[in-house]
């Protein structure tokens, strides 16, 4: 059986740029979560988001690029270009190019950019359309420009499920390389959703925090009794994958070994995930069967914990079934606490914050847990500090809209 | 005016296609030497339209290849 290793990591979110900035301000509990100021806010009863600035874009990309290409691919260039660089590896002849491939996933896609030319078609005519409005809004653009960026002529598409998507492009791209269509995927997630549009869709499903506009960063508070709906946030991570050997040939620097995927549908309801939990749990037992281990082998889980009252719930509540008999041992957190949820990008940058907990044995912490609800009993969640603990095997969980479900499981080389 | 136009066809080509202005000779070709793809000659035209307040209809676009030929093709509109 092929294995896969992770050989590169990029990030962008609202807690900076690279995975090393990342990682030292999600330890030491910061927080990216701000007041809106880029757009209109006044009247949506959500004011805040995990947002990144125009800067950081403005230092990467020149106007052209920025003309062509809605943030989302933006975001997913700049931490595919770390995920890249970090790896040490580029195609060097036409068969290492066509073996290596790149699946990167969105909720939404381009959001803005096809809100913007829609106020701009009611305003004017068709002769005012860009030619890049539909390439800069597609979500396999994301793909599409990461592949003719790094010359990659392997498989090539994109995972559009909702708040899975991330995971799902990390699952599938493992089971690429494992089936050997594939020695090199570079796969993860990338949202930018947080335009007037998307604050005001979520808005209108009661999906989004309401009761902290003026704390921002008190709004993410999964698991906590006072969490009333998830965080937007915006932002990318990708993963180098690779075959084991390929990987040992070259010398490269691994950093974990992916060794479990599953997924599943709810077959239930559009937003809610049915009461009982069995979408994620047939998932995770799912991911545990695909890695061959038992429940027990697993010391850390990021959890989706979005911080709404049911979605956390429930969640805890499947947790606690599936790890019933070593529910001691685990701990789990949910860094959505600290950037909010990324939509498409949450699975991949959970899984790349989830592999630094593997490769430097700390936890990132819950933030805002102050009073946890009933239900969290005799799980540790890691409230508000990061922890050192000793971490060989994660779980991450993705939960969608939809009713679609990724859990990754990664181990300690 | 002939000098205000081309300054000012040669700022957008800057803008839009990001290259450096001292490279943008009047016998440039769009594709060849500018590194504009079929869409970016799209987008410009569009953007000389709006500049220029002027309708440039496809057929005349079609026969825009150099900087020399957009500067012409305003220069003959803007003159009616």
């Amino acid at each position: 059986m092929r294995r896969i290793v992770i050989t590169g990591m990029g990030l962008i979110t609202s807690l900076g740029l690279g995975v090393e900035t990342n990682w030292a301000k999600l330890i030491s509990g910061q927080s990216g979560i701000k007041l809106i100021n880029n757009f209109n806010v006044q009247d949506l009863p959500s004011k805040i988001a995990g947002t990144i600035s125009n800067s950081i874009i403005d230092e990467e990309f020149n106007s052209k690029d920025k003309r062509r290409m809605d943030n989302f691919i933006l975001f997913a260039l700049i931490a595919s270009n770390e995920a890249m660089k970090d790896s040490g590896w580029t195609p060097k002849n036409e068969h290492e190019s066509s073996r290596a491939g790149v699946i990167i996933g969105s909720g939404i896609g381009g959001l803005s950019t096809i809100y913007n030319n829609s106020i701009l078609l009611i305003n004017s005519n068709p002769r005012k359309i860009s030619p890049f409005f539909i390439p800069s809004s597609l979500i396999n653009l994301a793909s599409g420009q990461v592949s003719i960026k790094y010359n990659l002529k392997g498989p090539n598409h994109s995972i559009v499920t909702a708040c899975s998507s991330g995971a799902h492009a990390i699952g599938d791209s493992f089971k690429l390389i494992q089936s050997n269509k594939a020695d090199v995927m570079i796969a993860g997630g990338s949202e930018a959703a947080v335009c007037r549009i998307g604050m005001a869709g979520f808005c209108a499903l009661k999906a989004l925090s309401t009761k902290f506009n003026n704390s921002p960063s008190d709004a993410s508070r999964p698991f906590d009794k006072d969490r009333d709906g998830f965080v937007m946030g915006d932002g990318s991570g990708v993963v180098v994958l690779e075959e084991y050997e390929h990987a040992k040939k070259r010398n490269a620097k691994i950093y974990a070994e992916i060794i479990g995927y599953g997924s599943s549908g709810d077959a239930h309801h559009i937003t809610a995930p049915p009461i009982d939990g069995n979408g994620a749990e047939r998932c995770i037992k799912a991911a545990l069967k695909d890695a061959h281990i038992n429940s027990d082998e697993i010391d850390y889980i990021n959890a989706h914990g979005t911080s709404t009252p049911v979605g956390d719930k429930i969640e805890i509540e499947c947790i606690k079934r599936v790890f019933s008999k070593n529910l001691k041992k685990i701990k789990m957190s949910s860094t959505k606490s600290a950037i909010g949820h990324l939509l498409g990008a949450s699975g991949s940058v959970e899984t790349i914050y989830s592999v630094c907990a593997i490769n430097k044995n700390k936890i990132p912490p819950t933030l805002n847990l102050k009073d946890p609800m009933k239900e969290s009993i005799g799980l540790d969640l890691v409230p508000n500090n990061s922890i050192d603990h000793k971490v060989s095997c994660i779980l991450s969980n993705s939960f969608g809209f939809g009713g679609t479900n990724a859990s990754l499981i990664i181990k300690s080389i | 005016m002939a000098e205000d136009i081309s300054n000012r066809v040669k700022k957008i080509i800057v803008n839009h296609l990001g290259v450096a202005g001292d490279k943008i000779q009047d016998n440039s070709k769009f594709i060849e030497d500018l590194g504009a793809d079929s869409l970016d000659t799209v987008e410009l035209v569009m953007a000389f339209e709006e500049e220029f307040n002027c309708e440039i209809p496809d057929s005349s676009a079609e026969k825009i290849f150099t900087v020399k030929d957009a500067i012409d093709f305003i220069q003959k509109q803007t003159s009616k």
